[in-house]
């Protein structure tokens, strides 16, 4: 499965009816099993273009499209920054919604259910509602979830910016666990550079007004372990590379508001 | 004990918030008791609180109060739930699809301002003074401000749940059965306890003209004959059964909805 965005544009019409370019002559492929990282300063359209690449909008111009699917339509899972869990299903009942929906059997059910919790380690929480979860436990369901109906390509906003840093750091390393055993195709984005870099085969790198594709990053390092030591010059060369692109257009932007 | 009495928007001794609470009733029944035993007000207006006791105990015991409960209650139950059941479906429908928005919410937004009240005589001419009548001023009452408080917590639905459920699979028409219904579950419970009490009010509207049984008659029979301990059995009983009817949806509320509560089930 190769994922190819194509020409896309997108504009919008604003309040005050202006046409405003969101996102201008994206292209780019994500490889199969690569997990590529989109990344730019706020208002750089980069959500629009994880949306656009989900089927949630559509493109003005240009188009995505998924190779060697034939003619079926491909599965996506999303995992969003605001969770978006079903509040009033268990645990279980979440990361199930999506079998659910394509007929799976009961047994289908509880044996990929239960797989996938304990993928994410939620292992003893099945029946706990969302309410009852702390937040990086909810994004870990959310996780679940997406994975469940085991996607052509994983879908990531910002899935850990609205926890606390220390959670954060967890979820980063659990979540390159579960890719490494899932070895999905996935499109992250991420405002944040020392994520994008920790977890990327290959960072985007979007500028603002119109968004389009400044630079794109391979990170060669190994996929797994880059905070060790040995890696951390590097590691901080690659942050700092993408911050020199990232720079004028992040100070514009803050200046904005 | 008195900590944090008058501390803006701070936690109080719980003994302290639910004593507060029976002080106002006592207040009440101090004033009423002042008025009527100190010879302020004419018996005649204003009997005392025993005397309105002994009437209300005669009334249960002779029976005559259960038939008028009976036929109240089922009116406003029939009219209200006629008035859910056409309007929690449209006032669904309204919050989710903008063409029934358009629609219906002008239309909507209009007629509940007219006092239902006024109606009463267009109803007589139309239908007549039985019970369909009766209904007809409940549901009127209580229809409209029903859909629109159902569209306005249909509308408030999270939308990335909605795009959650097309990514996982769903369809158009089954996220009605499976996201929009369960999600605004909790609100619109909530909607139908707040109107069930206005349901009440309109009883008496409906009652006050063209009736022959019920507690809104009762009430005006009694005013005729200058029986004002009757009319204060007859709206304590309207606010009692009002207060059950509120405490029995906050129950369902409470058992249906643990998933709301941070500590669960």
């Amino acid at each position: 499965m190769r994922i190819v965005i194509e020409n896309v544009d997108k504009t919008f019409v604003d309040a005050k009816k202006r046409e405003v370019t969101a996102l201008q002559n994206i292209n780019f492929a994500i490889e199969k099993q690569e997990f590529v990282v989109l990344v730019g300063p706020s208002g750089c359209g980069k959500s629009t273009l994880l949306n656009i690449v989900g089927g949630l909008m559509s493109p003005s111009n240009g188009s995505v499209y998924f190779e060697g699917t034939g003619s079926k339509k491909p599965n996506l899972g999303i995992v969003f920054q605001e969770i978006a869990l079903f509040p009033w299903r268990t645990v279980y009942e979440n990361v199930i919604y999506g079998l659910e929906e394509s007929g799976a059997s009961k047994q289908e059910q509880q044996e990929k259910g239960k797989h996938y919790i304990d993928m994410v380690g939620l292992s003893g929480f099945e029946n706990a509602y969302p309410k009852q979860l702390s937040g990086g436990m909810r994004q870990r369901a959310g996780i679940a979830r997406a994975l469940a109906i085991e996607p052509d390509l994983l879908l990531m906003d910002e899935p850990f910016s609205a926890l606390d840093a220390q959670t954060r750091t967890i979820m980063q390393e659990e979540l390159l666990t579960i890719w490494d055993r899932t070895r999905l195709s996935t499109l992250y984005v991420t405002h944040n550079i020392q994520e994008a870099v920790y977890l990327a085969d290959r960072v985007i790198v979007l500028s603002r007004h119109p968004g389009q594709v400044k630079s794109i990053i391979h990170i060669d390092l190994p996929k797994i372990g880059r905070d060790k030591d040995e890696y951390r010059m590097r590691f901080e060369q690659y942050v700092d590379e993408i911050w020199q692109l990232i720079r004028h257009d992040a100070q514009e932007a803050s200046r904005e508001g | 004990m008195w900590k944090n009495v008058f501390t803006p928007k701070k936690e109080i001794a719980k003994p302290l918030y639910s004593g507060a609470g029976i002080a106002t009733f006592l207040l009440l029944l101090l004033v009423w008791s002042v008025l009527s035993y100190g010879g302020f007000v004419n018996a005649l207006f204003l009997p005392a609180p025993d005397q309105v006791v002994k009437t209300g105990v005669s009334m249960f015991q002779s029976g005559e109060i259960l038939g008028d409960i009976g036929i109240s209650f089922s009116r406003v139950l029939s009219g209200f739930v006629l008035a859910a059941l056409i309007g929690v479906p449209l006032g669904m429908l309204m919050g989710t699809l903008r063409i029934m928005e358009g629609a219906f919410e002008p239309i909507i937004g209009f007629i509940r301002y007219m006092p239902a009240s006024a109606f009463i005589p267009l109803f007589i001419l139309w239908i007549g003074l039985g019970e369909a009548e009766k209904m007809a001023v409940i549901f009127f009452g209580t229809f409209f401000q029903l859909t629109l408080m159902t569209m306005d917590v249909t509308k408030n639905v999270q939308n990335e749940l909605i795009e959650v459920s097309y990514t996982l699979g769903a369809k158009k028409l089954q996220l009605f059965r499976r996201v929009i219904l369960p999600a605004s579950m909790p609100g619109i419970v909530d909607t139908l306890r707040i109107t069930f009490g206005w349901a009440w009010t309109y009883l008496v509207v409906a009652e006050l003209v063209g009736a022959s049984e019920g507690l809104g008659y009762m009430i005006m029979q009694a005013s005729r004959f200058l029986k004002p301990d009757k009319i204060i059995v007859g709206i304590l009983i309207i606010g009692l059964l009002g207060l059950i009817m509120d405490i029995i949806f906050k129950a369902i509320y409470r058992a249906s909805f643990s998933w709301m509560r941070k500590e669960g089930s």
